[in-house]
C-alpha cells in the first residue's frame, strides 16, 4: 500500500492511495496562493495599476520590464493569474480509478485532472460539495474570464532568469507547471464526472474496496472517508470541525479502529479562536461605520459568509446597524444564498428542525427579505443604481487579484475611513495588500478558520485510535514563525509519518487476512473439534471460485463413480491425484496404550525398547517395526498393504488431524 | 435452517393500513404503520396484539421503518408507538419527518373535533411519537445494531417516498413503500441498484394497468377542466395536501399562464403554503429539471393559484378548486362536493386512487345516489371524472423494478387480491422467481441458505490462486486449510499455520515399507530401472533420479540396496509420509507387480 503525495498544501491536499487493487485519489485540491504573485486584474482601468514602473535587473538590464511590475518595493507578474497544479508526473493520472472529494475547496483542481490525463474514472462527492464546488469553479472562470488581458507572461519563468529575480518569485515552486484557469465547458465536463453520494453510503469499489463519506463538521456536504477493506482500514480525514457552526456535526466514531489515518486540512490559523474572531469582526465593522466609513469583507462565496450573515442578523439592530446597507457581489451570489436553504439534510440539528416548521433554515432570507441584504452578480448594472454609502460590501476573490473586491480596493484604499477585514484564511493578508499600497485604508485581520487546531486533533486521535498517522510534514513541527510552540504540532504515538510534495510513502501495513465466503453446503459439512476450551477446528479441502475480486468455497465435486471395470484400464489412470493432501496431524503416542491397543487387535509378541529419543515397538513376528518419538512414528514394514494400514489407522487414532 | 418470515397486518391483499412484519436473520422489523381510511372502527388500525399479547413491542421489534407520509402508511404510529408503547427506533426520511407530524394532527383533528371521537391520540402523543423518530438520508447505510442495516433509495411517489433495504450479513429484504417508475411534474422516477435481495415486497396498486403516456394524461385533463371552466361550470378536484396537488397546481399554472386565462383557481386550507414552503424547502428530492431551474424561478411559488375560504363556493361563475382529502371522505372536499354535486355543469376530478367505503370510490364505480348522513340521500348530476394521477407504478413499471433488483422472490402488498393474482402470474413467468401474496395475517416463510463470511489467511488464499492461473484449470483445484473457530471470529489458515498458531507441534507419521524382487542386477542398475518405469508410468508426476542413486517420486523416496541374506534378492524400499498416502501406497502396490524386463 502507497500513498503518492502530489500537493505540498496541507490544507489543499491531493493525494493517492493504491490500496489492494484500486488506485484512490484524495482530494484534488488547487494552490492559489500562486496568484499573489500577479498583478491584481482590475474591473475598471485603474491607471495606477497601469502605470506601475517596470522592474529592472540591479545591472538595470529592463529585458523583463513588460513582464514584471514593481509596487512599493514588491515585483508582481504581469499577467492572467496562474495556479499552482497537484503533480502530474509523479504517477501515471490515467490510472485513478475513482477520485474522492471532501469538502467544494478540495476539489478546485478537478477540471485540469479529468480532462487533461486521460482520466476515464469516476469522482465521488456529495451534493452540497458538488453544488457548492460548482459556483466556485463558476466565480473564478467568471472572475478570469471577464477581464481578457492580452499579457502572457513567461520568459520569467525561465530558470536562469527566476533565479536573478527577487523574493518571493525567485522561490516560487515549479512554476514551470502553472496553469491558467480553466474554461466553464471543462468544468461541465468535469462536473458530469461526479456521482453523488451521501453520508455513511457504502460504495463498492471492484468488491476489491469499499469507500464511505462521512460528516465531517466544516462546510456543507464536507465529509472525511473511510477506505476499507474487510481486514484493513484507512481513515482520509480532510478539512474537518468540532464547533457548532451551520453543518452537520463531525462524525468521530466512524473513524475509530484505523490502521492508517491521513490528516489533512487541520486550521491554517491554530492561534486564532473561531469566535473572538467573529466578535473582532462584528465590532470592527460597527466601529468603521459609525464612522462614516466603508467595510468590505473579500470572502468565497460560499461557508464562512453564511455564518457571518447570520451573526450580523443578530446583531445589527442591537448595533444600531439596521439602516447601514449590505452587498453581497459576486456571480454566483444569488445561487450561493438559495442553495444554502436547500440542504436541510446536511445542516446542523438547529437548522434542521427550523426547517421542519418549514422555515428557511438560514436568517440571511429575512435579511434579503427585508432588504437590509441585497445582492448582485456585480458591481455593473443594478448595483451602481443601488449603491450607498457607508455600505458593508461582501465580494471575492479573497487573494485581492479578481473579482469585484479589486475594484474596491481601488476605490476605498485611499481613505482612512475605510477598512478591508480578512475573514478568509487561505492567504496571507500582508501578500494580499501588496500590490495596492501604500494604503490609507484600515486593514483588519480576522481570520475565520473553524477546521480542527492541534488540542483538538490530539483529542480525536487518542479517541479514535489509529495505529499510524499520515500527515503532511507542516504538521510534524510548529509554524515557522512561532518554531517555539512545541503544542503548534501533531503529537501522537508512534510519531506521524511526514510526507510532502512529490513523495511517495510506503504505508506500514502488513495485509494478512482476505475475506472469503463460505457456501452454506460446505459449511454444513464441516467437522469442527474443539481443541482447546473456546476454540475448535475444522479441516477444509473445498473449490476455490474467485470473480470480481469475490473469493467463494464451495464443496469438493463428488467422486466419479468408478467407471465400467469391463473396460481395460492403464495403469496412469489409476494413479492417485498426489493433489489430494492429508491433513497434517499432530500429538504423540503414548507407548503403553499404543502397545496395550495393538494387543486387543491381536497382535502379539510385542517388544519394546527404549531409545535415545523415544521408543521402538517391534512386531517380531511381522518384521516390521515401528519408531515412536514425541513429534514423529516411523512405520518400517514389508510390503503386506493389510498389516500397513491397520497400523497406520491404529496409530492416527492417537492423533489429531489438522 | 435460517427463514426469512413476512406477516402482513395491513395492505394484505388490501390497499390500506399499510403495516408488514418482518423476521430476518433473528431481527423483527416493521414496515409502515398505517391506518385504513376505509373504516372507522378498530379495523382502521393495524392488530398489533398479534405481535405480542402481553409482552412490550420494543422487546419483540429491533425497528420500524415509515417509507413516506401518506396516512395509510404512518396514521397508526402514535397510537402504536404511545397508547400500545413502543420505545424503540422509527426509521423515515428527512421530509416524512417534516410532513408526517402535520398531516397526523390533522387527522387527529377530523377525527376528534369533527367526529368527536375519544380515546384518540392526542397532540401530545404525536409530538412524543416524532421524538423516537431518526431520519435517514438517501443511500446511506444505517446501522440499526451490529448486525441489522437499513438503506433506503429513492421511490418517486410523494416528497421525501423512500424504499427500504433491510439487510443481516448476506440475507436482505426491500420494500418499495408507495413508488413511482416514471418522473412527474415534479418528483423523479424512483430507482434502485441491482442488489439482488432474497425478498422483494412491493406495492401493487396498478397491478393489472398499463397506463398510457403521461402527457396524453395531463393533456385530457387540462381539456376537461378547460371545457367546464369555458361553459361556466366548477371544477372541483380532491386532493391530498401534498403530493399529487403540487403536481396539478404546476400543471395548471403553466396551462393558465400559456392560454392567459383568468378564471380563478383555488386551493384549500391553511395547509397549502405551508405545503408548497416544504417543496421549496425540500427541493433536493424533487426532480432533475425543477432542482436545475429553482434559483431562477421556484416552481412552487404559484402566481395563479389562490388561497381558498369556504364563502368561495357559492361565487356564481367558473372556478377551479383544489380541496382537501382527496378521497372525499370528510372535510372541506366533501362539503364542497355537496355543494356542487347537483349542478351537471359541473365537474369533479378525482385524480387518485380512492379506498372502498369512501364517497370518491362509490361515485368512482358509477352510484349516484349517495346516503349522507342523517339518511339524507344526495342526488350526483355533476360529471364524475378519473383521471390516474397516482403516482403508483403501473404493471410495467413494478416489472421494471423487479428487474432492477432482481429478487430471488417477489412478495405483492398494497394492492387488490384479483389484480394481485394475475400480476403474480407475470412475474413468476418473467422472472422465474416465487411470488407470494399473503393476506393479512397469513405469514409467508423463505427458506433461505446464506453463506458464511471468513477470513483467508492472504498467503493461503495467493498461493490457491496462483495455482488456480495454471492451464491445467480445468480439474477443480482443491483448496486445503484448517478453519479456526474462536469465540466469533473465523479463519481459514493453512494446516501449517493453524499447529503454529496453537503452539502444537506436528507430528510425522512416516512409513517405509520393503519391496522384494527377484533380481540379480546391481543396485544401482535397479534404482535406474525403477526409475525409467515410473517414468514412463507416472507422467503426470515429478520423478527424479538423484545423485546418491535413489529415486523420488514428488516427495516419495526409494532407495534400492541388496537382501542381507539372499543377493538373487534385491530390496526396494519406499519411504512416505502419511500426507503421501495415496500415492506411497500405489507405488508399493505399482513395484510389487516387478519391473518390466526391457526398459521401455
Amino acid at each position: 500500500m502507497k500513498l503518492y503525495c502530489l500537493s505540498g498544501h496541507p490544507t489543499l491536499p491531493c493525494n493517492i492511495l493504491k490500496f489492494k487493487s484500486t488506485t484512490i485519489m484524495l482530494d484534488c485540491g488547487l494552490d492559489m496562493t500562486s496568484t499573489l504573485n500577479f498583478l491584481p486584474l482590475p474591473l475598471v482601468q485603474s491607471p495606477r495599476l497601469c502605470n506601475l514602473p517596470g522592474w529592472s535587473l540591479k545591472d538595470g538590464n529592463a529585458f523583463l520590464d513588460k513582464e514584471l511590475k514593481e509596487c512599493s518595493g514588491h515585483v508582481f507578474v504581469d499577467s492572467v493569474p496562474e495556479f499552482c497544479l497537484p503533480e502530474t508526473e509523479l504517477i501515471d493520472l490515467s490510472t485513478v480509478d475513482v477520485i474522492l472529494i471532501s469538502n467544494y475547496h478540495c476539489m478546485m483542481a478537478l477540471p485540469y485532472i479529468t480532462e487533461h490525463t486521460g482520466f476515464t474514472g469516476t469522482v465521488y462527492a456529495t451534493e452540497p460539495t458538488v453544488q457548492i464546488g460548482r459556483l466556485l469553479m463558476e466565480e473564478l472562470v467568471n472572475f478570469i474570464e471577464r477581464v481578457p488581458k492580452a499579457q502572457s507572461a513567461s520568459l520569467w519563468k525561465n530558470k536562469d532568469i527566476q533565479r536573478l529575480l527577487p523574493s518571493p518569485l525567485k522561490d516560487a515552486v515549479e512554476v514551470s507547471t502553472w496553469r491558467r484557469c480553466y474554461t466553464m465547458q471543462e468544468v461541465n465536463s468535469a462536473l458530469s464526472k461526479i456521482q453523488l453520494v451521501g453520508y455513511s453510503q457504502k460504495i463498492e469499489l471492484f468488491g476489491a474496496v469499499q469507500v464511505t463519506p462521512l460528516s465531517s463538521g466544516y462546510a456543507l456536504g464536507s465529509s472525511n472517508w473511510i477506505i476499507q477493506s474487510h481486514y484493513e482500514k484507512v481513515s482520509y480525514v480532510s478539512g474537518s470541525s468540532l464547533l457548532t457552526t451551520h453543518p452537520q456535526p463531525m462524525d468521530q466514531a466512524s473513524l475509530k479502529n484505523s490502521d492508517v489515518l491521513v490528516l489533512t486540512g487541520l486550521t491554517q490559523i491554530p492561534t486564532a479562536n473561531p469566535d473572538g474572531m467573529v466578535g473582532e469582526f462584528c465590532s470592527n465593522l460597527a466601529l468603521t461605520v459609525r464612522n462614516g466609513g466603508n467595510v468590505l469583507v473579500p470572502c468565497y462565496p460560499s461557508g464562512v459568509i453564511y455564518d457571518l450573515l447570520e451573526c450580523l442578523y443578530q446583531y445589527i439592530d442591537s448595533a444600531g446597524l439596521s439602516s447601514v446597507p449590505f452587498y453581497f457581489i459576486s456571480p454566483v451570489a444569488n445561487s450561493s444564498l438559495e442553495f444554502s436553504q436547500i440542504f436541510a439534510e446536511w445542516l446542523c440539528h438547529n437548522k434542521q428542525s427550523k426547517v421542519y416548521l418549514p422555515e428557511p433554515p438560514f436568517p440571511h432570507a429575512e435579511l434579503i427579505q427585508t432588504n437590509k441584504l441585497k445582492h448582485y452578480p456585480s458591481i455593473h448594472g443594478d448595483f451602481s443604481n443601488d449603491f450607498r454609502q457607508p455600505c458593508v460590501v461582501f465580494t471575492g476573490h479573497p487573494s485581492l487579484r479578481f473579482g469585484d473586491v479589486v475594484h474596491f480596493m481601488e476605490l476605498w484604499g485611499k481613505s482612512s475611513l475605510n477598512t478591508v477585514i480578512f475573514t478568509e484564511p487561505d492567504f496571507s493578508y500582508l501578500e494580499a495588500l501588496a500590490p495596492y499600497q501604500p494604503l490609507a485604508m484600515k486593514c483588519i485581520y480576522c481570520p475565520i478558520d473553524t477546521r480542527l487546531n492541534f488540542i483538538q486533533v490530539s483529542k480525536l486521535l487518542k479517541e479514535v485510535q489509529p495505529l499510524h498517522v499520515v500527515c503532511p510534514e507542516q504538521y510534524t513541527q510548529p509554524p515557522p514563525a512561532q518554531s517555539h510552540r512545541m503544542d503548534l504540532m501533531v503529537d501522537c504515538q508512534p510519531p506521524p509519518m511526514a510526507y510532502r510534495r512529490a513523495e511517495v510513502l510506503a504505508l506500514p501495513f502488513k495485509r494478512r487476512y482476505e475475506k472469503i465466503e463460505i457456501m452454506p453446503e460446505l459449511a454444513d459439512s464441516l467437522v469442527p473439534m474443539e481443541i482447546k476450551p473456546g476454540i475448535s477446528l475444522a479441516t477444509v479441502s473445498a473449490v476455490l471460485h474467485t470473480k470480481d475480486n469475490k473469493h467463494v468455497l464451495q464443496p469438493p465435486p463428488r467422486p466419479a463413480q468408478p467407471t465400467s471395470s469391463k473396460k481395460r484400464k492403464r495403469v496412469s489412470e489409476d494413479v492417485p491425484d498426489c493433489k489430494v493432501l492429508k491433513p497434517l496431524l499432530s500429538g504423540s503416542i503414548p507407548v503403553e496404550q499404543f502397545v496395550q491397543t495393538l494387543e486387543k487387535h491381536g497382535f502379539s509378541d510385542i517388544k519394546v525398547e527404549d531409545t535415545a529419543k523415544g521408543h521402538i515397538v517391534l512386531l517380531q513376528e511381522a518384521e516390521t517395526l515401528i519408531q515412536i518419538e514425541e513429534d514423529s512414528t516411523h512405520i518400517i514394514c514389508d510390503n503386506d498393504e493389510m498389516l500397513r494400514v491397520r497400523l497406520r489407522d491404529l496409530v492416527l487414532k492417537f492423533l489429531q488431524k489438522f | 435452517m435460517p427463514e426469512i418470515r413476512v406477516t402482513p397486518l395491513g395492505a394484505g391483499q388490501d390497499v390500506g393500513r399499510s403495516c408488514i412484519l418482518v423476521s430476518i436473520a433473528g431481527k423483527n422489523v416493521m414496515l409502515d404503520c398505517g391506518m385504513h381510511m376505509g373504516f372507522n372502527d378498530d379495523r382502521r388500525f393495524p392488530d398489533f396484539s398479534y405481535i405480542t399479547q402481553n409482552g412490550r413491542l420494543t422487546d419483540f421489534l429491533d425497528c420500524v421503518i415509515i417509507s413516506h407520509f401518506h396516512l395509510d402508511h404512518c396514521g397508526a404510529l402514535p397510537y402504536f408507538s404511545e397508547m400500545v408503547g413502543y420505545d424503540g427506533p422509527i426509521y423515515m426520511t428527512h421530509p416524512t419527518q417534516a410532513i408526517c407530524p402535520i398531516l397526523l394532527e390533522d387527522y387527529r383533528k377530523i377525527a376528534v373535533d369533527k367526529k368527536g371521537e375519544a380515546n384518540f391520540f392526542t397532540s401530545q402523543m404525536i409530538k412524543d411519537c416524532m421524538k423516537k423518530v431518526v431520519a435517514v438520508h438517501l443511500h446511506q447505510t444505517v446501522q440499526v445494531d451490529d448486525e441489522l442495516e437499513i438503506k433506503a433509495y429513492y421511490a418517486g411517489h410523494v416528497l421525501g417516498a423512500a424504499m427500504f433495504q433491510i439487510k443481516v450479513g448476506s440475507e436482505s429484504v426491500v420494500y418499495t413503500g408507495d413508488y413511482n417508475m416514471t418522473p412527474d411534474r415534479h418528483l423523479g422516477a424512483a430507482w434502485i441498484d441491482k442488489c439482488r435481495p432474497n425478498l422483494l415486497i412491493t406495492e401493487s396498486t396498478y397491478a393489472t394497468t398499463i397506463r398510457d403516456s403521461k402527457r396524453c394524461r395531463e393533456r385530457d385533463f387540462l381539456k376537461k377542466v378547460h371545457e367546464t371552466v369555458e361553459r361556466g361550470g366548477k371544477v372541483l378536484i380532491p386532493v391530498f395536501a401534498l403530493g399529487r396537488a403540487q403536481e396539478l397546481c404546476i400543471l395548471l399554472e403553466t396551462f393558465w399562464e400559456r392560454m392567459n386565462l383568468k378564471v380563478p383557481i383555488y386551493f384549500s386550507t391553511g395547509l397549502t403554503e405551508k405545503a408548497n414552503h416544504y417543496y421549496k424547502l425540500f427541493i433536493t428530492w424533487t426532480n432533475q429539471k425543477i432542482r436545475k431551474t429553482f434559483v431562477q424561478r421556484n416552481m412552487f411559488e404559484f402566481k395563479h393559484i389562490k388561497a381558498f375560504d369556504r364563502a368561495f363556493a357559492d361565487n356564481p361563475g367558473p372556478m377551479v378548486v383544489f380541496a382537501t382529502p382527496g378521497m372525499l371522505h370528510a372535510g372541506q372536499s366533501l362539503q364542497i362536493f355537496r355543494k356542487w354535486a347537483g349542478n351537471e355543469k359541473n365537474m369533479v376530478i378525482m385524480p387518485g386512487y380512492c379506498v372502498q367505503g369512501t364517497v370518491g370510490h362509490k361515485i368512482l364505480s358509477g352510484q349516484r345516489k349517495l346516503e349522507m348522513e342523517g339518511r339524507q340521500v344526495l342526488e350526483v348530476k355533476m360529471q364524475v371524472e378519473y383521471m390516474s394521477f397516482s403516482a403508483h407504478a403501473d404493471a410495467k413499471g413494478i416489472m421494471q423494478l423487479v428487474g432492477q433488483a432482481e429478487p430471488e422472490s417477489v412478495l405483492l402488498v398494497h394492492g387488490e387480491a384479483k389484480k394481485m393474482e394475475f400480476l403474480r402470474q407475470k412475474i413468476e413467468q418473467e422472472f422465474r422467481v416465487s411470488c407470494y401474496m399473503p393476506a393479512n395475517g397469513e405469514t409467508v416463510t423463505l427458506p433461505t441458505s446464506p453463506s458464511i463470511p471468513v477470513g483467508i489467511s492472504l498467503g493461503l488464499l495467493k498461493q490457491e490462486m496462483a495455482q488456480g492461473l495454471l492451464p491445467e484449470a480445468k480439474k477443480p483445484r482443491l483448496l486445503h486449510g484448517t478453519l479456526i473457530m474462536k469465540d466469533s471470529s473465523f479463519r481459514l489458515v493453512s494446516s501449517e499455520q493453524a499447529l503454529k498458531e496453537l503452539g502444537l507441534a506436528e507430528h510425522q507419521l512416516r512409513f517405509t515399507c520393503r519391496v522384494h524382487l527377484q533380481d540379480t542386477r546391481k543396485e544401482q542398475e535397479m534404482a535406474l530401472r525403477v526409475y525409467s518405469h515410473l517414468k514412463s508410468t507416472l507422467k503426470d508426476h515429478c520423478v527424479q533420479h538423484l545423485p546418491d542413486g535413489s529415486v523420488t517420486v514428488e516427495s516419495i523416496l526409494i532407495q534400492a540396496a541388496a537382501h542381507s541374506e539372499d543377493p538373487g534378492i534385491k530390496v526396494l524400499l519406499v519411504s512416505w509420509t502419511y500426507q503421501d498416502e495415496e500415492l506411497g501406497s500405489f507405488l508399493t502396490t505399482l513395484l510389487k507387480k516387478g519391473l518390466p524386463q526391457t526398459p521401455s
